[in-house]
C-alpha cells in the first residue's frame, strides 16, 4: 500500500497548500463587513460562475455519480442532469429577483419581505439543518477517499477537511473565498477530463471492446419497474429540480453578483460549466463496464474513479492519472464544505454570535463574530461525522435536496412572484415541508428500511412533500389575507424593476 | 422572433415636442395606479415567461420517464452506436439545458429594456 500511496498523498498535499495559499492571497482583499458576507457584490460573472461550479461539484458529482452510473446504469444520469436543470429553473423563478432584494442571506430575505423576525428564525434554522445535512457527507466522504488513496485511518479526512475549510473561511471570508472556489472548478474539470481523454485512448488501443458487467437495466432511464419505480424516478427529479435554489451556498452566491443581469449571465454560464463537467462521468461509468468487474463485484462502485486509472494502466502513467483523480476528488470536498460553511457561518453570525460579539460594532468585531461562526459551522458536522461512520453519503446528499425542495422553493418562488404571501402562510408552509421531508430524512438517517410504497415514499419524499408545502403556504396565507405585509407590493417592484430605472434601493 | 417592429417613423424635420413624453419613473416609484398597472404587466409578463420554459422542460425530460416505462422496447434502442437513454441524458440534454437558458435571458432581458422604454418614455 505504500507505494501506491504516494501519489495520492502527493495530490493531497498539493491541493491543500494551492487552497491555503489563494485563500490567504485573497485576505489581502477582505476589509469590511461586505467582503466577509458578499465579496462586495463586485465578483463578475464569469469568475463568479467557476466559483459556483466549484462550490457545487461536490464529492458526490465527482466520484458519486460515475460509481452510480456504474451500478446503477441510465436512472442514474438523472442525478446529474437534475443538478445542472436546477439551475434552470434557479434562472427562470428567482435568479434576477433574489439579488436585487438586496438582502446577504435567505433568513434576510425572508425577513425583509414578510416582515417578520418569526419567519426569519425559521429559516436560519432550516439554513443551518441543510447546511449540516449536506456538510455531513462531505467530511464523510473525505474520510473514505483518504482512506482509499493513501490509506489513512478513517478520522484523518474529516480532521484535514474540516481544518483547511476553517482556516481559509475565517481568514477571508467571502471574497477569497471566491477565488478559491474558481480555481477549484477548474482543477476538478482538469481532474476528471484529463483521465476521461487518456483512458478513452487506451480503450481505442485495446480494439473497443465492449462491456459486460452492469446491472439488465442499464439502458433504462426509470428507478425500478411499474408504478413505483415511476414514481421514485419523478420524485427525485422534482428534489433535484426545485432543491437546487434552496440549497443555502447557492443562494448565498447569488448576493456576490453586481446587479441582477449579472446574476442572470452568471445563471448561464453555470448552466455551460456544469454541463461540459457531467459528460465525463457517463465516460468513466461505460469505461468501469468493460474494465472494472471486480469494483462493481465488490460493491466499490464509488472509487470507480479513482481506481480505474491504476486498473487500466500500469506504472507510472497509471500513478499519475490516480493521483490526478485524487487531487480533485479532495478539491471537489474542500469546495463544496467551504461554501457551504460560509453560509451557514454567515446565518450563525447575524443570528447568533453578532449579539455575543458585538452588535453593531465596528467592522473588527463583525469579522470577529464571522470567525466564531465558522468555528461553530465547521466543527458540529466533523464531530458528527466523527461520531457517526455509517450514513449513507450519497442518501443524505439526496435528502438534503429534497428539504431545500420542500421548504425554501415555495418560500423563494412565492414571495417572489406573489404579493398575497404572508408570514403565518411561510412559516405553515416551511412547517409542513420541512417536517415531512426532514421528518423522511430523519427515518433514513436513523436507519428505518421500508419495502414497496412506504419505503419509495420515505426515500424519496419530494413528490409528496413539495406539493404539501406549495399547497400550504398558498391555503393559509389566502386564510391570513389581512395579515399580507403593506410593503409587499413595493417589495416585488424592486425585485422585478430592471436596474436601468433604479426603482427603490 | 416574433417581436413586433417598432412603427416607421418618417423623419421631416427636428421633433416638434422638446421634452418628449413625460418620464413615468415617478408613477413605478410612488406607486400611482398607473405605475401599478405598468409593474402588473411586467411581472406578468416575466412570469408567463418563467412558466412556458418550465413546461418546455416538463414537456421533454419530464416525459422521458413515462415514454420509457410506456414503450420498454426505446431502451434498446441505438443513437451513434449507444443506448438512446445515455446519448440524450448523457450528453444532448446538457446543450438543450444552455440553449433554453440562453433564449430566456435574452427574452427576459428584452421584456426589462421595454419596460424600461415605456416608463422612461422612448429615448430621444
Amino acid at each position: 500500500m505504500s507505494g501506491d500511496a504516494v501519489p495520492g498523498l502527493v495530490a493531497v498535499l498539493a491541493v491543500t497548500v494551492a487552497t491555503l495559499a489563494i485563500g490567504t492571497w485573497g485576505l489581502r482583499f477582505s476589509r469590511t463587513t461586505s467582503d466577509f458576507f458578499v465579496a462586495s457584490r463586485t465578483v463578475n460573472p464569469r469568475l463568479n460562475a467557476s466559483a459556483i461550479g466549484g462550490e457545487y461539484l461536490s464529492a458526490a458529482s465527482f466520484l458519486g455519480v460515475a460509481g452510480l452510473l456504474l451500478v446503477g446504469g441510465a436512472q442514474m444520469l438523472w442525478y446529474p442532469v437534475g443538478w445542472t436543470a436546477g439551475y434552470l429553473v434557479l434562472l427562470v423563478l428567482v435568479a434576477a429577483p433574489l439579488r436585487r432584494s438586496g438582502a446577504y442571506t435567505l433568513p434576510d430575505f425572508a425577513e425583509a419581505r414578510l416582515g417578520s423576525r418569526v419567519v426569519r428564525s425559521a429559516c436560519s434554522l432550516l439554513v443551518v439543518g441543510v447546511g449540516w445535512l449536506y456538510l455531513l457527507p462531505q467530511f464523510q466522504g473525505a474520510g473514505l477517499t483518504l482512506e482509499s488513496a493513501i490509506g489513512a485511518p478513517r478520522w484523518v479526512g474529516p480532521l484535514i477537511v474540516g481544518f483547511v475549510v476553517l482556516v481559509n473561511v475565517m481568514s477571508g471570508g467571502m471574497r477569497s473565498i471566491t477565488f478559491v472556489q474558481a480555481f477549484q472548478y477548474w482543477l476538478k474539470l482538469t481532474a476528471l477530463l484529463v483521465p476521461a481523454m487518456v483512458l478513452l485512448a487506451v480503450w481505442v488501443g485495446d480494439g473497443r471492446p465492449a462491456g459486460t458487467s452492469g446491472g439488465a437495466g442499464w439502458s433504462v432511464p426509470v428507478a425500478g419497474d411499474g408504478a413505483i419505480g415511476l414514481y421514485t424516478t419523478y420524485s427525485l427529479m422534482i428534489a433535484l429540480f426545485l432543491g437546487t435554489m434552496g440549497l443555502p451556498h447557492v443562494v448565498v452566491r447569488f448576493y456576490t453578483n453586481p446587479d441582477g443581469r449579472g446574476a442572470r449571465r452568471t445563471t448561464l454560464v453555470v448552466l455551460a460549466l456544469l454541463g461540459l463537467f457531467y459528460l465525463w462521468p457517463p465516460v468513466f461509468a461505460a469505461l468501469g463496464r468493460v474494465y472494472g468487474d471486480d469494483l462493481v463485484a465488490d460493491g466499490r462502485g464509488d472509487v470507480l474513479v479513482l481506481e480505474l486509472p491504476r486498473l487500466m494502466i500500469g506504472g507510472v502513467g497509471g500513478e499519475l492519472l490516480t493521483g490526478l483523480v485524487t487531487a480533485g476528488a479532495f478539491a471537489a470536498f474542500l469546495s463544496t464544505a467551504s461554501g457551504l460553511a460560509i453560509a451557514v457561518s454567515g446565518v450563525l453570525t447575524q443570528d447568533v454570535t453578532s449579539r455575543f460579539v458585538g452588535e453593531r460594532g465596528p467592522t473588527g468585531s463583525v469579522a470577529a463574530a464571522f470567525r466564531l461562526a465558522a468555528v461553530f459551522a465547521v466543527s458540529v458536522p466533523v464531530l458528527v461525522a466523527l461520531l457517526a461512520t455509517n450514513v449513507g453519503v450519497a442518501q443524505s446528499v439526496g435528502l438534503a435536496f429534497a428539504v431545500a425542495a420542500s421548504t425554501f422553493c415555495p418560500l423563494l418562488t412565492l414571495g417572489i412572484w406573489w404579493r398575497g404571501l404572508t408570514d403565518v402562510g411561510a412559516l405553515a408552509g416551511l412547517a409542513a415541508g420541512g417536517l415531512g421531508a426532514g421528518g423522511a430524512a430523519v427515518l433514513n438517517l436513523v436507519g428505518v428500511h421500508a419495502t414497496g410504497w412506504p419505503g419509495a415514499l420515505i426515500t424519496q419524499p419530494a413528490a409528496w412533500s413539495v406539493p404539501i408545502a406549495f399547497a400550504t403556504m398558498v391555503l393559509v396565507s389566502l386564510a391570513t389575507a389581512s395579515r399580507a405585509p403593506v410593503h409587499a407590493r413595493r417589495f416585488l417592484v424592486r425585485l422585478h424593476t430592471p436596474e436601468v430605472l433604479e426603482v427603490g434601493s | 422572433m416574433s417581436e413586433p417592429r417598432p412603427q416607421r417613423v418618417r423623419v421631416t424635420g427636428p421633433p416638434r415636442y422638446a421634452s418628449g413624453p413625460r418620464s413615468r419613473r415617478g408613477d413605478v416609484h410612488d406607486q400611482t395606479p398607473l405605475g401599478d398597472v405598468f409593474l402588473r404587466s411586467l411581472l406578468k409578463e416575466q412570469l408567463a415567461l418563467a412558466i412556458r420554459v418550465l413546461a418546455l422542460i416538463g414537456l421533454t425530460l419530464g416525459l422521458l420517464p413515462i415514454a420509457f416505462h410506456l414503450w420498454p422496447r426505446m431502451a434498446d434502442a441505438e443513437l451513434i452506436g449507444l443506448p438512446v437513454a445515455w446519448v440524450v441524458l448523457g450528453g444532448l440534454v446538457y446543450p438543450f439545458l444552455l440553449l433554453v437558458g440562453w433564449r430566456y435571458v435574452r427574452s427576459v432581458e428584452r421584456n426589462e429594456r421595454d419596460f424600461a422604454d415605456l416608463v422612461e418614455g422612448p429615448p430621444q
